[in-house]
């Protein structure tokens, strides 16, 4: 089917998430204000504003009421998605990057970048089920990794936190204690940073994308590298089909470069492949930018893409695509 | 040079996380710990065991000046200040760096003294300079490399017969030509690493020959016949071969060598270096070394400042157009020519000096190059006094000097000569003025080497105003391509020297309409041609076959840099060089336009297939070769289809394997993720969801109403 465009965001988009059911798609830009759109048709519902610097993330709660935002402006917000109100500010002292509802959406991760003199940081937040009770004490605050930590997921049972950035390694901490319990080997690591980390549907592996021009797939309690998908450019950002064994990579030469190269150089496609064989299926063309931001719809069937121009691209697969066969 | 580039670029990033300021870093303060190399390899681990003195010591950058006046005391200041003057403007001696030793007891110098300079370069250059330095009558400079002292010192006083070694007979440095399946190799360098591969076309793969890191400093090259690999080093180049991997066969000392090239027999390799002068207002110092390949002695060298040796063309480096020396002749290595201001310089390698002690004299002469196959010159002499003196191509037997043939051209801007590879024809595209001298149309004058008093032909194309964009000779054949015409599309025609009845003239075969091209590849057994489009036309394929007059295929390889055919003419390799920075790597094609299989490689410098020694079956018997090569076919094709079997048995077997074992871990982690269940249910306070979480794909139709809208249609009864 022809992509839906969907333009609001102004400046470079940096994620998208669709929330449980896969009716609602929200979408994180460099232009302070979160959307939210329709997944189905691409219509806008609405934006959160309130932030006062570039969006890097967002989650939404499983029952889609509550929205957690990570922002340039050194906060993290807590907004109702269905009025757009703020309901609580986390503050911190740096950028806050990455952000993730744990099972049970109790507690919530969010990391912070390096800035002055301060080191990059996980904080674990617990929340409210009455945001009027919300307070922003840390339970437990994790530093040690060198440079940005640009993702940081809840492992299964909330037991684990999984972190990945600027340093290319991909770490397992205990979520009680904050002590390091796994490192990837540094053999089969990514080489280059880290740039976007998706889990799998069941939480059982996740998806990390590096600009050393790989994708890769890990076991998420033993942390052993599953497969290794091999790409022509920078991963940007990854995302696993929750139907079919696909993934999906997205990427680009670095935006400050493309404008010294035809469009078709910067190879700006989303690359489908296949998750277990590690071999490419097919691509979808149409940003002229590189693409920054992927997600799929739970139901599998459709998924969108978030580009340096600013564009939102909706892709609803056409009926041939789930007979792929190869 | 690109790699230290990139290298850099790493350190500098590198140096900016941890906040060290390299512009006020010392380098030369790393240490490392003692035995430990950190994992850097060095370039050429071999060359410190061999000569643990050469580069050990440390102390290359120290000159030793001797046979200087011995005075006393009183004196000494002055004659100090006499030696600083003389060396302090070669250049830049440390500080502390002249150091004049005195006898303790008379207080007098001892005649020589030390000077230490900031490089070995200038260290040498001193050497080379000031050494039989007069001073006055009784003091001629004796100046040496300090380095060289403990060499001397160790010259034993009686002289003691050579050893006489026993012979041991060397490796079979052709053995690659041997191949079982009768593959071809080829080398590429990539980032820090050089390999040698073999080209397994049947499975669509490579198969790793040898590899190593930091081989070459800035690149590689094969000999003309493929023996030798060459790689180029700081202190010189290196030859490397042998059976079944690569040893270095010979080094050739040359210090800051820059370019090489090998004679078409490779006997000889000509070796290049150009060095900064003291003053920045002179030209470079040139420095060619001509050594034997195999003994690796200096044959002949050559010195001068860079303008002796940039005459006619320009390129290459600091203006020198290389090569400087254009080897002729055939095979043999007989003759090299350099071009000089109003003559051609001919050498002969029998004794490496001017055939008859003379250059050839020519007045103005710009431009020569040699047939690839006899001893035969052309040159290009271009119009002189506004017209009145015509411009001039002439062709020159050697050793004789003899004019073989000569032709006067009119109104001519430039001239580029062309051979085809048997020597048999010779094509010289002349571009005149039109009478306005506005502007200018190319023409074609072709000669005909081989048959009685060369006849000359002249061709002009349909449209005589197209620029030319290439030409090129079918290799070994009777036919050339030309690209002609404006870009965006230019038009590709085919001639031949041949026509139907064989009556020696020159025909036109066909005119290919606007292709997307600028670069012309032909096979080298001729009739197949890959008319490129490189550069601006980002990589443009189309495979022709000159017989049939069809294209076989078009294809594209996105950006390409660089196209080679394989010596056989069986595989062309397509590849992104480092020009560009997304890309990088190479493709393999079949001689048809399949494409066979797709490397990437991010900083991809070379790609060079191995040349193959000329076959030695006789033309007729090539002929009658392929005359029946169906009955030869047969067994390759049988080979063929059985590899292929194989290689789709494997595959079939590997998805397999790869299904299986993702299966299993799947399966696995289901228990697991059963096992967990109650409690993910305990954190999300009691809701049942697991279940849902597995979403089927289920078809529902959903209707929308778009429009409804409402027509008065009127009735009609028939």
């Amino acid at each position: 089917m022809r992509p839906i465009l969907m333009k609001g965001h102004e400046r470079p988009l940096t994620f998208l998430k669709y929330n449980r059911d896969g009716d609602l798609l929200f979408s994180c830009a460099k232009d302070h204000t979160p959307t939210v759109w329709f997944a189905d048709n691409g219509e806008r519902l609405g934006t959160y504003r309130g932030h006062n610097g570039a969006v890097w993330s967002c989650d939404v709660s499983r029952d889609s009421t509550r929205l957690i935002t990570g922002s340039a402006d050194q906060t993290a917000k807590l907004w109702n998605v269905q009025t757009g109100t703020q309901l609580f500010t986390f503050n911190f002292d740096s950028p806050a990057r990455s952000v993730d509802f744990a099972i049970g959406d109790k507690l919530a991760v969010i990391t912070t970048d390096p800035f002055m003199e301060l080191t990059s940081a996980i904080h674990v937040k617990r929340i409210t089920r009455d945001a009027t009770e919300q307070t922003g004490e840390s339970v437990l605050v994790i530093k040690g990794p060198q440079g940005r930590i640009n993702r940081a997921i809840w492992g299964p049972l909330n037991s684990t936190i999984i972190s990945a950035g600027e340093d290319a390694v991909i770490r397992i901490w205990d979520s009680e204690t904050g002590k390091l319990l796994r490192e990837a080997d540094k053999e089969s690591g990514h080489k280059k940073p880290i740039t976007s980390l998706a889990k799998s549907a069941d939480g059982s592996h996740f998806l990390t994308g590096s600009l050393d021009k790989s994708a890769k797939l890990w076991d998420v309690r033993t942390l052993t590298l599953i497969k290794t998908y091999v790409t022509e450019r920078p991963v940007n950002a990854v995302a696993l089909s929750p139907l079919l064994d696909h993934v999906v990579l997205g990427g680009g030469q670095d935006a400050s470069a493309v404008t010294t190269t035809d469009h078709r150089a910067g190879k700006f496609e989303a690359k489908f492949y296949d998750k277990i064989l590690q071999e490419e299926i097919g691509g979808v063309k149409g940003h002229f930018g590189p693409i920054n931001a992927l997600a799929f719809n739970p139901d599998g069937k459709s998924f969108s893409s978030g580009g340096e121009d600013g564009y939102v691209r909706l892709h609803h697969f056409d009926p041939d695509y789930f007979n792929i066969k190869i | 040079m690109a790699s230290e580039v990139m290298l850099m670029n790493e350190i500098e990033s590198t140096a900016a996380r941890l906040g060290i300021d390299l512009d006020n870093f010392d380098y030369s303060s790393v240490k490392l710990p003692p035995g430990e190399y950190c994992g850097i390899v060095s370039d050429d681990e071999d060359v410190y065991h061999d000569d643990q003195l050469e580069f050990d010591s440390g102390f290359g950058n120290i000159i030793v000046v001797d046979n200087l006046p011995v005075v006393p005391r009183e004196k000494f200041e002055k004659l100090e200040g006499v030696i600083r003057k003389i060396y302090s403007q070669i250049g830049v001696i440390k500080e502390d760096g002249l150091w004049m030793p005195v006898d303790p007891e008379t207080k007098k110098t001892l005649g020589y003294c030390f000077i230490e300079y900031n490089t070995p370069q200038e260290a040498e250059l001193a050497k080379e300079k000031t050494n039989g330095y007069k001073l006055d009558r009784a003091h001629i400079f004796a100046v040496s490399m300090f380095d060289d002292f403990d060499k001397y010192m160790r010259v034993p006083d009686e002289w003691a017969p050579p050893e006489i070694k026993p012979y041991t007979p060397g490796e079979n440095l052709q053995k690659w030509l041997t191949d079982e399946k009768a593959r071809d190799q080829f080398v590429i360098r990539a980032g820090t690493d050089t390999e040698v591969l073999w080209n397994d076309a049947r499975q669509s793969k490579t198969e790793l020959v040898y590899k190593r890191a930091y081989w070459t400093e800035s690149f590689v090259q094969w000999s003309p016949l493929g023996t030798y690999l060459a790689t180029v080093h700081r202190q010189g180049a290196a030859v490397w071969g042998g059976a079944n991997t690569f040893n270095r066969l010979m080094r050739y000392a040359h210090p800051q060598v820059k370019l090489i090239d090998f004679s078409p027999g490779e006997k000889y390799l000509v070796t290049y270096s150009s060095h900064e002068p003291s003053n920045p207002r002179d030209a470079n110092r040139v420095v060619i070394n001509i050594f034997d390949v195999r003994t690796g002695k200096v044959m002949r060298d050559f010195k001068g400042s860079a303008d002796e040796f940039a005459i006619g063309g320009t390129g290459g480096v600091a203006g020198v157009s290389w090569p400087v020396f254009r080897w002729g002749g055939g095979k043999e290595d007989k003759y090299f020519a350099k071009l000089g201001k109003n003559m051609i310089s001919v050498y002969e390698t029998e004794t490496f000096s001017l055939i008859d002690k003379k250059s050839l004299k020519v007045e103005n002469v710009v431009d020569f190059s040699w047939s690839p196959t006899d001893p035969i010159i052309a040159l290009f002499v271009p119009e002189l006094g506004g017209g009145n003196q015509p411009a001039r191509v002439s062709l020159v037997q050697i050793p004789s000097k003899e004019e073989l043939r000569q032709k006067n051209l009119f109104s001519v801007s430039d001239c580029k000569m062309y051979w085809q590879s048997n020597g048999d024809y010779l094509a010289v595209k002349a571009d005149r003025y039109t009478k306005t001298k506005k502007s200018t149309y190319t023409g074609f004058e072709l000669f005909r080497i081989k048959e009685r008093d060369i006849p000359i032909e002249v061709l002009e194309l349909d449209n005589k105003n197209d620029k030319i964009i290439a030409f090129a000779w079918e290799p070994k054949g009777h036919r050339f391509a030309v690209i002609h015409g404006d870009n965006p599309r230019p038009d590709v025609s085919f001639y031949s020297m041949r026509t139907a009845h064989n009556t020696g003239r020159v025909s036109k075969l066909t005119t290919l309409k606007g292709k997307q091209a600028n670069a012309l590849f032909w096979s080298p057994g001729g009739r197949f041609i890959v008319l490129a489009g490189l550069k601006g036309f980002n990589g443009q394929l189309e495979f022709f076959n000159v017989d049939e007059l069809e294209t076989m295929a078009t294809a594209e390889h996105f950006m390409a840099t660089d196209i080679e055919w394989d010596p056989t003419g069986r595989y062309v390799a397509t590849s992104v060089t480092s020009v560009h920075e997304m890309e990088n790597g190479f493709n393999v094609w079949s001689f048809n336009g399949k494409l066979l299989y797709r490397i990437l490689k991010d900083h991809f410098f070379q790609f060079l297939w191995r040349p193959r020694p000329p076959s030695f079956l006789t033309p007729e018997k090539e002929e009658e070769i392929a005359r029946n090569l169906k009955k030869y076919s047969k067994k390759y094709e049988a080979e063929d289809q059985d590899v292929s079997m194989l290689l789709s048995e494997q595959d079939r077997e590997k998805r397999r394997m790869l299904k299986e074992e993702w299966d299993k871990w799947v399966s696995e982690w289901r228990r697991a993720h059963e096992e967990e269940k109650l409690e993910r249910q305990k954190l999300r306070d009691g809701e049942a969801s697991d279940e849902e979480e597995e979403y089927e794909a289920k078809e529902v139709e959903v209707e929308e109403v778009l429009d409804v809208s409402e027509e008065v249609l009127s009735y009609h009864e028939e």
